[in-house]
This record gives structure tokens, sequence and C-alpha cells, in this order.
């Protein structure tokens, strides 16, 4: 068994987790990350709608609201240091009955209160004239100029990639199985040893309830929260170009309708309230529910084009609000638990919060040597001709195209498995560098993928998995 | 900037009937491009016999045609270019391409034959519901990995779709040592050939089961199971007819896309109904001196056909380039499919340039017994022939003679559709 | 008397045919022409089939070679000529038509290559 010390760890390598780790790299502190599969942005993280809100759903001084007002607020300058993608392509919610404008005027004056900049209510001809596939039945929308689109692999990687870089441990394949109090703070007990910390940064996702209620007795309750996504085509991902959400009515809550920061059409998401906390299977009935109501707000969405379904779990919890701060009775132990929607929006927010709080207790200082500066995966498609030429002469791996459908090279490929925290799986790859997320969903690229991913890491084609260990591609030598 | 007279894109099948076709007719600059790292495509790894009964009048493995053309293409000395991916075409024939060793460059063509053969439809086409384990592989990639890289890829399998790919691996599976347990097929008759049926599924017990899909898939890490339910006539699953089979791969056959974003991206006009360009007579699409020919212009069944139209592709992109222009005299005449026939290739007819005989093939839309296949000639039936049956998995055709048009000096249309009486 | 049921795969017809064997004597119904009965009577009598498979190459520029038995095999004999295939392993250079196992499962017919594979 073996037996790690740190000043800090950070319970989970989702957006917030790393988010916390990102911040807290900041601070001379010993500081490690641990996260149960083999890869960050495992979680509710890698299938949620990659929507950057503008900040008008939650209720006005809630946890939610600050969180989430910040977050959309640091997500541009973010999105320059860590070199991310995001794109303020503006939110519309569109209500479809007179009688529901009341609801829209309250959306709007709930949005004021939170400070969300630039609200404007607009009627349904002009919501028309913005978005020409707005429904016909649309009387009235509210639209958000601040709401954005983001990758939310790109987020959290880049925050990992970011923190790693800046000192922050990451333990993969480490599940934490029990928190135990020590008099020098916590222990970690994990199925390779003990893992010796000061403090606690619980961002567990759907599992933080169960880590919280290991050393507090002020307990909380997370339900999954289940929802159901279809993924478009390329072609049709200029469908619409803003977010386009349903004012949440007689039509109960509704679905939404965006385009996603790589020209997908995104539609989703269902809600259902389950028990499994990994069941993150896609149901058929849930399926046919995006197709129908995705259609109230859009027409003609064209679904003969999905190229992938997928659904990912959301932490609710009991009390609806986010839970962001020291627990009462666990000095040194901190939540971010509760981390719904709009979690992604929120996490730069909430990482920096609880990583001032993290390092106040700690009484730690800043790195002198610090760098936020993170470069991202460089993209050969996003090059001049004349720079990408270039590209290939210096280094001839870009000149190979491996996925097609999304003009991925093998030198993007090598770069995702092996620059910081680099890929040990196929689902990495994909998330780094979009290798097979394209059309074909994958079926032309991944012998290849695979070669390249065996190669760069020596490992044995059998030893390949998709992601968590037990995924593995091949049952063995033919 | 590089200049040749015929650019194909695609070194599989069809680019090298193509290649050798437009050589034979007088065309010395050509060059294939070919994005894997071998030329015959998709042949290399459909190891089983079949393949070259109409070419060859004999029966052969995927990778002995294709080293038939193949050699062909070697013996005529024809440039050709592996590991290299045309990124985009324009209007003007250009066409960028990208590779390790002469980067990113552009070519400019005098012509430029499409073929660039098709993809499978994946799962997320089909929304089947379910979890997102490994084990899940579309029947070709599955293929693949067996028969080139010789890696299994399952023990205990279930398919999904009966065409063609999808029985074949059913059978080689078997035959490597997995437990093929059931395939399961939509639609009410098989996409697949009989033969097929029969040599991959009877032979080693396997069932097939008609009117069948996936409903559930489980497993977090690797499949563990799947679940089949029976479907009605909406094609949508019975509730209460579900069965399950424990299993650690599924594989997909479940239909085959031409592969059109390049042709796409430069506005060629595309058929709804084959996803491949729409063509005339001489195989050419909407954009002058543009060819297409093989599965990028509709799925075939058989490569023999793949090389006979790519045949007529060559020759036609070689005449092209010879007289560097449109004929001039057309009278394009456009072919309707109707009752029952899904669509023609080609699309349109030019009745005053046609060669002596043309080739038209078409699928029809549901399984048919004993009925008529008819010609119309603007309302007049010219010709009809009685078929015992008629399936939507084999691609049917009929020849027109540029004789049979000296009587209609005025033609609007010609209409080919199936009959009962 | 022994009565079986199969399925012609001369066309897509695919006429369900019942074959009813008596010894020498074969009486085939069901058929729509005479290529259902050749089909019948060959099937009941003596089955076969070409064998499809690859097998790992030393020394080659790829992982895999295609092979086939070059005739038709009985089809009995399948499973024991998977077994002996998938024993081998051939070395680089293979040529299309290049004998990989003599005599199949004492069937005196050979697996021959059917893809060319260069040495490196």
């Amino acid at each position: 068994m073996k037996e790690w010390s740190f000043d800090a760890v950070i319970i989970g390598g989702g957006v917030t987790g790393c988010a916390v780790a990102r911040e807290l790299s900041r601070y001379s502190l010993r500081t490690a990350l641990v996260e149960r599969e083999e890869d960050v942005c495992s979680g509710t993280s890698k299938a949620n709608s990659a929507i950057v809100h503008a900040g008008h759903d939650a209720v006005p001084g809630s946890v939610k609201a600050r969180f989430n007002i910040e977050g959309n607020r640091m997500m541009g300058e973010l999105a320059k240091e860590l070199d991310f993608e995001f794109e303020r392509n503006g939110s519309l919610i569109l209500c479809f009955a007179e009688e529901d404008r009341p609801a829209l005027t309250e959306l709007y004056n709930k949005g004021v209160k939170n400070g969300v900049p630039d609200l404007k209510i607009i009627t349904g001809d002009e919501a028309r004239a913005m978005e020409p596939n707005v429904s016909d039945a649309v009387v009235a929308a509210l639209y958000a100029p601040t709401g954005g689109i983001v990758c939310p692999f790109g987020l959290t990687i880049a925050l990992a990639e970011n923190a790693c870089d800046n000192g922050v441990e990451f333990l993969f394949n480490t599940e934490v199985k029990n928190v135990v109090r020590t008099d020098a703070g916590y222990d970690l007990e994990t199925a390779d040893g003990v893992i010796h910390t000061t403090y606690v940064v619980n961002a567990a996702g759907v599992y933080a309830d169960e880590i919280h209620n290991m050393v507090s007795e002020r307990k909380l309750h997370i339900t999954p929260r289940k929802g159901d996504y279809c993924l478009l085509d390329k072609e049709a991902g200029s469908h619409v170009k803003h977010t386009i959400f349903q004012l949440p009515g007689k039509l109960g809550k509704g679905i939404l309708v965006t385009p996603t920061i790589h020209g997908n059409l995104l539609t989703g998401p269902t809600a259902k309230d389950i028990g499994d906390k990994e069941a993150t299977a896609t149901t058929a009935e849930e399926l046919a529910k995006i197709m129908e109501k995705g259609s109230v707000s859009v027409k003609n969405v064209p679904f003969r084009q999905v190229i992938t379904s997928f659904s990912g779990l959301r932490a609710h919890e009991d009390g609806d609000d986010f839970i962001v701060g020291e627990a009462q009775d666990a000095p040194g132990f901190f939540d971010a638990a509760g981390i719904e929607s709009p979690g992604l929006t929120s996490a730069p927010a909430i990482g920096a919060y609880l990583a001032e709080k993290v390092a106040k207790k700690a009484g730690a200082g800043k790195k002198a040597d610090w760098n936020g500066r993170r470069k991202g995966f460089v993209r050969p498609e996003k090059l001049s001709t004349e720079e990408r030429a270039a590209l290939i002469k210096e280094r001839p791996e870009y000149g190979t195209i491996i996925c097609r459908c999304e003009g991925v090279s093998e030198g993007e490929i090598i770069d995702a498995i092996n620059r910081t925290l680099g890929a040990v799986s196929l689902d990495g790859i994909k998330r780094r560098v979009r290798q097979g997320m394209g059309r074909c969903q994958a079926g032309f690229c991944t012998p290849r993928t695979m070669e390249i991913l065996a190669r760069e890491r020596g490992m044995e084609m059998e030893d390949i998995c998709k992601n968590a260990p037990g995924s593995n591609m091949l049952t063995g030598q033919k | 900037m590089a200049k040749h007279d015929i650019v194909i894109i695609g070194g599989g099948p069809a680019g090298l009937a193509a290649a050798v076709a437009a050589r034979r007719a007088g065309i010395q600059d050509i060059l294939i491009l070919e994005r894997d790292g071998c030329l015959g495509g998709i042949l290399n790894q459909c190891i089983h016999n079949g393949f070259g009964l109409h070419t060859f009048k004999e029966e052969l493995t995927g990778p002995e045609y294709a080293a038939r053309y193949i050699e062909m293409v070697e013996e005529e000395k024809i440039p050709y270019k592996l590991n290299t991916m045309v990124i985009d075409i324009n209007k003007d024939k250009q066409v960028t391409v990208i590779n390790r060793e002469d980067g990113l460059t552009t070519i400019q063509a005098k012509a430029i034959i499409l073929a660039m053969g098709c993809r499978e439809r994946p799962r997320g086409a089909l929304n089947i519901p379910g979890y997102r384990p490994a084990g899940i592989y579309s029947a070709g990639t599955a293929q693949r990995l067996m028969n080139i890289e010789g890696f299994s890829v399952g023990k205990e399998v279930v398919i999904l779709g009966s065409g063609d790919i999808g029985l074949i691996m059913a059978r080689r599976m078997t035959l490597e040592g997995a437990k093929v347990k059931v395939v399961a097929e939509l639609m009410p008759y098989s996409g697949g050939l009989k033969r097929n049926i029969v040599q991959c599924l009877d032979d080693y017990g396997i069932p097939l089961k008609l009117s069948h899909t996936v409903v559930n898939i489980e497993g977090k890490e690797r499949v563990t199971g799947i679940t089949i339910a029976e479907v009605g006539p909406d094609r949508k699953p019975i509730p209460g007819t579900e069965e399950h089979y424990s299993c650690d791969t599924l594989l997909l056959s479940v239909g085959l896309i031409p592969e059109n974003e390049l042709s796409r991206s430069i506005g060629i006009r595309m058929s709804r109904i084959t996803s491949g360009p729409e063509v005339n007579d001489q195989l050419e699409t909407s954009t002058e001196g543009v060819f297409a020919c093989g599965n990028v212009l509709h799925v075939h069944d058989l490569v023999d056909y793949v090389s006979e139209e790519a045949t007529l592709a060559g020759i036609n992109a070689a005449e092209y380039v010879k007289s560097g222009q449109e004929k001039d005299n057309a009278h394009l005449v456009e072919l309707k499919a109707e009752n029952g026939v899904r669509y023609t290739v080609p699309q349109t007819l030019d009745i005053n340039n046609m060669q002596e005989k043309v080739t038209v093939r078409f699928r029809v839309a549901d399984v048919y017994k004993d009925r008529y296949i008819s010609v119309y000639y603007d309302g007049v039936q010219i010709s009809k022939k009685k078929k015992k049956v008629l399936a939507p998995g084999e691609m049917e055709q009929v020849v027109l003679k540029k004789d049979s048009f000296g009587q209609y000096p005025d033609l609007k249309n010609i209409v080919i559709c199936t009959e009962v009486e | 008397m022994e009565t079986r049921e199969l399925i012609c795969i001369g066309c897509p017809l695919g006429c369900p045919l019942t074959v009813r064997v008596d010894g020498e004597n074969v009486d085939v119904s069901g058929n729509t022409c005479k290529r259902g009965d050749d089909y019948a009577r060959k099937e009941v009598l003596s089955p076969t089939r070409i064998v499809t498979s690859s097998v790992h190459v030393k020394g080659g520029e790829l992982e895999m070679v295609s092979v086939k038995t070059k005739e038709d095999i009985p089809k009995g004999k399948i499973f024991e000529i998977m077994d002996e295939i998938r024993k081998i392993t051939v070395n680089a250079p293979v040529s299309i038509g290049d004998v990989v196992i003599e005599n199949a499962a004492g069937t005196g017919i050979p697996v021959i290559a059917t893809k060319n594979v260069a040495g490196v």
C-alpha cells in the first residue's frame, strides 16, 4: 500500500475540480487532484449542454446566481489565458403563449436582479428575424447577448493542464473509498493506499454527498438527474446561431437547441431523477421526447442527421442550490457540491472562490513563478495555407489525416497523447482533438488511432481502452 | 501549381478502373489520390470470395480482385499518391491535397473523377438507446481490425443489420471462434444476398430475426448485453417482445452512405435518394468535367458493376479532356423512377450524344414478386421484362439503346417503373 | 429416407426447397427452375465451400496476409481447416497463389495466399 501527503487534495476531476486545481496552483501548497476515472472530464462535465449561461435562471441571492454571473463574466478572459474555444453567441428564451408573458417578464426581472447585462425582451417577429428557424408560435423572447457556448472538454482539459503545469499532481484511476478525520486534517482511503492531507475540496459530482457525509453530520443528499441529448451533424450546425431555450411553462421544462462551439447542432436535455449514479444510458422515451420538444421551438430540426446521442447526470441537491464553502462541522473540508446547471459556467468562479478560502486558511502565499497562460492544441485546420504547409514541412505527421470527418491529423493525435496530462484512452484523444467525433463516429479512424496510441505509449493493442480500465477495445490476438 | 489532365479521388475499385480506362482511352497525364496506405480500398479487408464473376469470369477474393486492377495500374504506369487526403476541391477543378511528403498543395485538373466510396452508418444515426461502452463496432471497422490488423474484436456477438457486411462478419467471427448469437434485421426482409444468408448464417446455425431491432445496450465499460425487440409495420418496437442476449460485442451493419463531403463543397447537385451526385449518361455531375462512379455515386452490391461503371467514367473523362468541352447539340432527357423504382443512375440521358447502349441502374423500394420492369418514353411503353422477384438489396438494370430513340425526336422523359401486370 | 429443407441461393427469389434423399435417389421439390434442382442435389450429396481467412506474416510490410482454400472443400471440414490456418505464420515476401498449407485437413486441397505482401 502506498502513502501520499499533500497540503490540499481535490476529489474529482470534473470542470469544478479542475478549476479549483488551477486556482489553487497559484499558491505555495502541495496540491493533488484525485480522480476515479482514467482522465479528467469523465463524469457530468463530459455530457451536458456546453452552455455558458447568461444568469437569468437562478433565484436572485442564491449561490447559483452569484457564481453563474461571475463565471460568465470570467469566461472570456479565461478563454484567452488558457486558449480554449468559447463564443458569446447569445441566447433566446422563447415564449409561446400570451398567457406566459408574465413568466417571461419575471425571468427578465430575475436576470436584471442577478446582474445579467444587456437583457432585452423582444417580439416574436424580432426573434424570427434573428433566427429564421424559430417557431411561428413564438410571441416574444428574452434575448441574453452574454450567453455563450464552450467546449466542456476544452475548458476542463485546459484548466487541468494549466494546474498540472503549475505543479498540481493528478492521481487517476483513484477512487476515494473513505474520508477519515485526523489530527492533522484528513486521510483519504483509496484502493492503492492512503492520502494524508490538511485540506480537502470535495468536487465529486454526483458523489459529492457521499464524500461530504463521510465527515459531516450535516448531511447532503444528491439525486442524479439524468439528461439525454442528441448531437447532429455539422451540416445541421447552422440551423440556429443562438442558443434557443424554451420558457418553462405549461409545456414543462423545455429542451434547448443550440449550435456547439465546433459547429454541430445539439438538442436536449431531458430531465429524469434516477436512483443510480452510474446510469448514463439513454432511453428510447427520452430520445423521442427530445425530438418532439426540440421541434416546439425550432422548425424543421433535421433529426435525420443525428450522429450520436448521449446522457449525463446532473448532481441535484435537495436544497436546490450549489453548496460551496467549508463544511460547518468539518474544518478544512470544503464542498463544491450540488453543482448542476449552471455548473460549467460557474466553475471558474467557484474555483477562484474556494482556492482563496483554502489558501487563506492555510496561510499560503502566491507562487512567484506561477504561469496562468496555457497554449492550446495546434489546430492545422485553423491555420492559413502557408502556415499549414510550413508546419507539415517541419512536422510531417501533421500531413497525415487520420480522422477524415473532423480532419484530425496524426500530429494532433500525438499531441493529445504526449502533452501535459496526455490522453491514455481513445475517449481521451477524442475529447482533446475531436478524433472520431464526426459523422462516421470513428468508423474509419479507430484502428489507426489505436495504433498511434499503442506506439506512443508503448502499449499492447489489446490493452487499449475506450475510456476506463475494463473498456478494452479488443479481446485478443486473432 | 501542379497540373494533371485527370485527377482521380480514391484508389479503391472505382478509382482504379476509372484510371485504367482513361489511360487506355489515350490520356497520359493521370493522378490517383488515395488516403489509405495502399491501393484497393475496402476490397483489401473483404477477404471472402465471390468477387469478379462478371468481370473476370472467376470467383476471386477481395484482395485478389483488387490486385488485378492494381496490376493494370502498375502496367499502365499510372502515378498515384498514397496516404494523401483531398481536403478541398473547387469549381475551377483545383484539388487541395495534404500528405506528409508534399505538405499542403493544390493541383489543377482538367477533369476530376470522384471515387471516394462510402462509409458505414454509425449507431448514432439510428439513435439506439442505452450505454456507450466499448465493443460496439460498425461491421467494416471490425472487419478491418480482424482481417488486416489481426485482432479479435469480441467473443460473444450480436449483429444488427443483415446487410452483406454484417452477414460476412457473422461467418468470419464464427470461424475465428466467436459465438454469434443472433442477427437482427429491422426490415421484414434481409438487405443481403441470399447466398450470404445461407452460407454465412444457415451454415453455422446463426438465427436471423427479421423485423427486429436493438432497443437497449448494456455495459458501462465493455458491452455486457443487448436487448432486441420485434418491430411492427411502423418499424417501432412492440412492447413485450423484448429478448435479452448477453454478449461483449455489438456489430452494426445498418447501411452505407456515399462519402460526398467534397462533392457538396463545390455545390454538385445531389440526389436525396442515393445521397450521391446526380449524373448524366456520361456519369458527369452537375459540375462540368467532374465525373463520379462507384459507391460515391450510389451504393453497389457487386464490385463488378463498380468496375464497369468506373470504366465508363474513365472513358468519358478522357473524352472530355480530349475535346476540352461539353457536347453542343445535347438533348437531355430526364429519367424518372416511378412505382416502386426508387431512383435511377444516371438521372439524365443525352440522347443525341449517348453511347450505343447505356446501362441504367436502379433499386426497388420493397420486395416484389412477379412484377414487370417497364420503360416508357413520353408515356409510351417501350419494353417490359418479367421478374420473379425484386428486392431492395439487389441492384437492377435496364439497357437503353441509342437507336431506340430514333422515333422520339422531341422526347421529354423516360420512365422506369415496376408494374403488376 | 431423409428430408431436408433448403433455401436456394441461385437467385434472389430464394425458393424454399424440400429435398428427399433415399440413398442415391434425390428428389427435389419447391424449386422454380433447374438451378434449384442442381443446387439442392449438390447441397445434400456433397456440400462444399471455399474457406477464407487471414494469417500473420513475419517480416512483411503488412501484419496479415489473406488466404483461401484453392478449391471448394467439403463443408464438414471447415473448422478443421480453420484450426490449421490459425496455427500458421508465414514469412514475407508472399505472393498471390503461394501455397501456405499443402494439404488442408487431408482434403488434398492447398490453402493459398490471396494477397501480395512485400518484405521489409
